[in-house]
């Protein structure tokens, strides 16, 4: 059917859209952050302590909170696609409705849990008698983090769980393998790729999150905040512009890593 | 199997987490309809929050509504062509084109903000209008829908199906209409909540294309968790989970149906 | 199924196929079809026939338009030059080996569609569907969904979907070879008196020799890209061309050895061979020759001629199948015995191969001696 070239006028559309609406925006961005003085602000970046730090912490948070909810979430999508129970699709819609609350509502819920008035505060009143608070520290950008990560990571380990051939756990337990044996011998290894890919999934969305952070305006400037700050209140666009060009370059490298790993994508919130 | 230590170890983890992520949910909904948060649930409950928040932020609503439903028109109308076009094209063009409609997925929306301020801002009619936030929508849950037509029709064998209606003398646009279209319909459907939904929450990319005339409800809600108390806040994110939640419940009826193999 | 017979009167509706100078090559460079030259006459069944990858779901690919051919080559429905048309304006019917039934349409839909497209009346369609479901026994199937069919019923689907918009040729791409053999053997029959009563030129692929041979008026063997021997059934079985037909279509026992006399001997072996062919070859020249297993007979043990040694015996229910060591030939002798006789593996017996029905094989060429 070579004759019929019709179906190219399918993507014009979704090409002008692109081209116009995209690619001309990164385009003018790259042109700016690069225009100041031959992209001084990329040497800036690396040399002055106030950029510096903003990506060293944001790098270190994203990091820290992608390993933590990778484990977290092995030891649930595991346990979930192990048993069968009563109950156990509500506590499986419940992990996955998180996975597309907007950030600023994680921000939020982070406030309910940590703040001042938060489910912790009282448990410290209760306990030690001084109410916790730790919503507006890095702690509670952790947090918000985590909330939305574990879902991701969840659903990932699951699907993967549930396509695991049983006759590899059978041939193991056949050899004598024991519990322990097969998680590491054979459960891990056949997972390893969907936690790569969901974890780099994550990792990607902690360091692109601006609602989390924005809402609880944390003393702690992660990139995206930086970011704001440089462009609403300082006006810098040239730092602006190669920071969020170096924060987009950093997020499609982990992105790309998932999508080699056959992750899918699964929006970005934060 | 007999369920031991390890069994209600596993179970008590997972019951935390999942507690984890759904009590702030149960606080914010409430302390939304509490009389005073800081005295609890004895001091009775009110729908006072909820009418100030439809007084202060009605319009916020409305213009959410109208933001999601169009953008998801456009991504229908874009978007299912577009995906159909990838599916059936293997070449260097596809593959830039594919990666110029996936990078809004990987790139902060923060950046693609700043990119659109910098070129179209000096328009003011379009930086004034609500219209600036719809193409910022668009460019960011395009890929949504073009990935969820994609995967239907690269787990259908469409080539065959087409081929066995050309055989029937259907054209190229009967074929689209009355083939590809109709076996999509999963794939297009969620994509369409999960543009709806998406929109509906969008926040990073809206923060910085809103003007103080066209506010979303994401960004009413940022507004009222800086000046706001604390039940309004509540009574406002109550409003937004109902707002979304009947989509997520629709999308995980369609997920959960079974998927039949042809 | 017996009611397509009654109800489907006669049709004239088949047209003669020609192609001329016919080659494929594919994007990336293979040559899947060597320039073929091929014709159909008018309501003839032709089966292309050969192992995967020979070419014949290509060369009716080709016929249908799903595919285009190089530059030079023509196929032409008989006055019409269809070499550039696409397959939606060349009235054909297909019915493709997954029956690419359309999931978001039921039966009725998917056998109406044809006429849907062609803007045909709501009523007309109705009725004409309603005499395939009929014809078909589909009746009571009509509303369900394709994906509550049984094999059987699908493939009925694709063939009543196929021939209502009344095509000049009809197509079908291995529309068996989905289904368990019982349903095989009796669709076979089936289709193949539907495809005469209709009077409809038809190519039909397959990869199954038995198949072929209930099927076509003429069947085309195809090997790595071109067609080796075209002819009816019966020409190809008793005179394969080369040792690729003879092999591919039944079993096949080889002999080769020098002309001695007006024998073949081969070992300790002389086999007689008919005058025609030791009057044409001089003495001591090296023959090849074949011989199906049925025209093998066992006979008690003989000091002259062929003798053999019982290897294995199967017995097949019409038949026992028994395989002969026979010195000087490679492999196992396939014999066919009719009688009820048991034979025990190590048994040396006679073996009277019927030198009427021998087939001579050419001297091989130096391409069969390097592979």
């Amino acid at each position: 059917m070579h004759k019929s070239s019709q179906y190219y006028l399918l993507m014009i559309p979704a090409l002008i859209i692109s081209l116009t609406f995209f690619l001309l925006p990164m385009m003018k961005l790259l042109w700016l952050s690069l225009a100041d003085q031959y992209g001084i602000s990329y040497w800036y970046i690396l040399t002055k302590p106030i950029y510096l730090k903003s990506v060293l912490s944001t790098l270190i948070l994203s990091l820290t909170v992608t390993i933590t909810s990778v484990i977290i979430a092995t030891i649930v999508g595991l346990f979930l696609t192990r048993y069968e129970f009563k109950g156990k699709s509500l506590l499986v819609a419940m992990l996955s409705f998180p996975l597309v609350f907007p950030g600023v509502v994680i921000g939020f819920f982070v406030i309910m849990l940590a703040g001042r008035q938060g489910v912790f505060a009282e448990l410290g009143l209760l306990l030690v008698g001084e109410r916790w608070t730790l919503a507006y520290s890095i702690i509670g950008l952790f947090i918000g983090y985590l909330y939305f990560s574990i879902p991701r990571v969840v659903l990932t380990v699951m699907g993967v769980a549930e396509k695991l051939d049983n006759n590899l756990v059978e041939a193991g337990r056949s050899l004598g393998a024991n519990r322990w044996q097969l998680l590491r011998d054979v459960t891990l290894p056949a997972l390893k790729p969907g936690l790569i890919s969901s974890g780099s999934i994550c990792f990607a969305t902690s360091m692109g999150a601006f609602g989390t952070a924005f809402t609880l305006a944390t003393n702690l400037n992660v990139l995206p905040m930086t970011i704001y700050t440089e462009f609403t209140l300082n006006a810098n666009f040239a730092m602006a512009a190669a920071l969020s060009l170096m924060l987009g370059f950093i997020t499609w490298f982990c992105l790309s890593i998932a999508r080699r790993q056959g992750g899918s994508n699964l929006g970005m919130g934060g | 199997m007999k369920k031991g230590v390890s069994f209600y170890l596993q179970l008590a983890f997972t019951l935390l987490v999942c507690a984890f992520l759904i009590v702030p949910v149960f606080m914010s909904i409430t302390a939304g309809v509490t009389n005073n948060y800081f005295i609890g649930i004895k001091s009775g409950f009110t729908l006072r929050w909820l009418e100030q928040v439809w007084e202060l932020y009605s319009d916020t609503i409305w213009l959410t509504l109208q933001i999601a439903l169009v953008t998801t028109a456009f991504n229908l109308f874009i978007g299912v062509p577009c995906a159909y076009y990838l599916a059936r094209t293997k070449s260097r063009f596809s593959a830039f084109l594919d990666e110029c409609l996936t990078l809004p997925i990987a790139i902060p929306g923060m950046a693609i903000a700043l990119g659109l301020i910098t070129v179209y801002g000096g328009f003011s009619n379009l930086r004034m209008s609500w219209l600036f936030i719809l193409i910022g929508h668009v460019i960011f849950t395009l890929p949504f829908m073009v990935k969820s037509v994609l995967a239907v029709l690269q787990s259908i064998n469409f080539r065959l199906l087409e081929e066995g209606a050309a055989s029937l003398g259907a054209s190229f646009w009967q074929r689209f209409f009355h083939i590809i279209v109709p076996n999509c319909k999963t794939g297009i459907i969620s994509g369409m909540l999960m543009t709806l939904t998406l929109s509906a929450g969008e926040f990073n990319l809206t923060w910085m294309l809103h003007t103080p005339l066209t506010k979303t409800l994401p960004v009413g809600l940022a507004d009222s968790y800086a000046s706001m108390r604390l039940e309004v806040s509540s009574a406002y994110t109550l409003i937004f989970l109902g707002m979304i939640m009947p989509l997520l419940i629709a999308a995980q009826w369609l997920n959960s149906k079974p998927k039949r193999m042809t | 199924m017996n009611t397509i017979y009654n109800t489907m009167h006669s049709g004239d509706t088949g047209v003669a196929i020609t192609l001329n100078e016919v080659q494929k090559t594919f994007a990336d460079g293979t040559l899947a079809l060597k320039p073929l030259q091929l014709h159909i006459n008018k309501g003839e069944v032709l089966v292309l026939l050969g192992p995967s990858g020979c070419g014949k779901t290509t060369t009716l690919r080709l016929i249908a338009g799903l595919e285009f051919c190089d530059e030079g080559g023509e196929i032409r429905f008989g006055g019409r030059d269809v070499t550039h048309i696409a397959i939606e304006q060349r009235r054909v019917g297909m019915v493709f080996q997954s029956y690419a039934l359309f999931p978001n349409m039921n039966v009725s839909e998917n056998i109406g569609y044809g006429l849907r497209v062609r803007g045909e009346s709501k009523e007309n369609t109705h009725d004409k569907v309603d005499k395939m479901l009929q014809m078909f026994d589909l009746k009571d199937y009509s509303q369900r969904s394709i994906y509550q069919l049984s094999g059987g019923q699908r493939q009925r689907v694709a063939l009543a979907r196929a021939i209502i918009t009344e095509p000049e040729v009809l197509l079908l791409d291995e529309p068996l070879s989905a289904l368990d053999a019982l349903l095989k053997k009796r669709l076979r029959t089936d289709i193949n008196g539907l495809l005469k009563r209709l009077g409809i030129t038809a190519v039909y692929v397959t990869h199954d020799q038995e198949e072929a041979m209930a099927m076509g008026d003429r069947i085309a063997i195809l090997d790595r890209g071109e067609i080796v021997q075209i002819g009816t059934a019966q020409e190809i079985y008793l005179s394969p061309k080369n040792e690729f037909v003879a092999n591919f279509i039944g079993q096949m026992n080889h002999f080769e050895g020098k002309l001695q006399g007006q024998s073949l001997s081969f070992g300790c072996n002389k086999l007689l061979l008919p005058s025609e062919l030791y009057s044409t070859h001089s003495e001591g020249q090296r023959i090849r020759c074949m011989s199906r297993p049925e025209d093998v007979k066992l006979i008690g043990y003989q000091e002259v001629g062929v003798t053999g040694e019982v290897s294995q015996s199967v017995f097949l229910g019409d038949r026992t199948r028994v395989l002969m060591e026979i010195e000087g030939v490679e492999g196992l002798v396939h014999v066919d015995c009719f009688e009820r006789k048991n034979y025990c593996i190590g048994d040396r017996l006679g073996l009277n191969i019927l030198p009427s029905r021998l087939v001579l094989l050419p001297e091989p060429t130096l391409r069969e001696v390097l592979c």
